[in-house]
């Protein structure tokens, strides 16, 4: 009875420890200049809170006795989805044009859009 | 101690989401936006896993899968939409 105590004590440090996570990322997304910065802190550390807090779930449930596949599944979806997700949209805003913010230096894409734009 | 922890997680959750919220108010071009209701859909999930937890009931798990789901098909569907213009395309020879 103590072990398990112990065991969903450390699945609730796991969802304190992805919700900090997704707090940091909401930092980024109010601090940083453009939209492409921002797509760094809205993929990756979101998604690292979002996995952290569902695995604290599933070891929570673990505990007492039940095994859910669906939320099994939820998990890999997320981990699937939220990296594309971010993807498409940055490659979007990028196509239709969003302009990068003052401080960036260097914009290779741009350069090889031109080159396969006048090869064609 | 462990609903002393949920509600410290909430309220870490509830302070990103209002974050998210103002970014998706203020944001300047629709990418932004449409990031910003991305990340607002993640954090839906989260939050309702944290009160699964807290009220020690698996009946939520249905509504992570689906919000999940309907969140990836969302973002989507704008992103197409800003880049081409149209959402699901069609052949021009019929």
């Amino acid at each position: 009875m103590n072990v398990n105590n112990q065991i969903e004590l450390l699945a609730v440090f796991l969802i304190l420890i992805g919700t900090i996570f997704t707090f940091l990322s909401a930092i980024g997304l109010i601090r940083l200049p453009d939209v492409y910065t921002r797509s760094h802190a809205a993929s990756k550390s979101t998604t690292m809170g979002v996995l952290f807090t569902l695995v604290g779930t599933f070891v929570f449930f673990i505990v007492e006795g039940y095994f859910s596949i669906r939320l099994f599944l939820g998990i890999f979806f997320v981990f699937l989805t939220a990296p594309v997700a971010s993807h498409v949209i940055v490659r979007s805003a990028y196509r239709s044009k969003v302009a990068l913010t003052k401080e960036s230096i260097q914009d290779d894409l741009r350069e090889m859009l031109e080159k396969e734009k006048n090869g064609e | 101690m462990i609903g002393a922890i949920l509600f410290c997680s909430l309220v870490l959750l509830n302070l990103s989401i209002l974050a998210t919220i103002y970014r998706l108010i203020k944001g300047p071009s629709a990418p932004d936006r449409i990031q910003a209701l991305d990340v607002l859909g993640i954090q839906l999930i989260s939050g309702v896993a944290i009160f699964s937890v807290l009220l020690r009931n698996t009946a939520f798990f249905e509504v992570i899968l689906l919000v999940g789901i309907l969140s990836f098909i969302g973002t989507i569907a704008y992103a197409r939409y800003i880049e081409r213009g149209v959402v699901i395309e069609r052949k021009q020879s019929d």
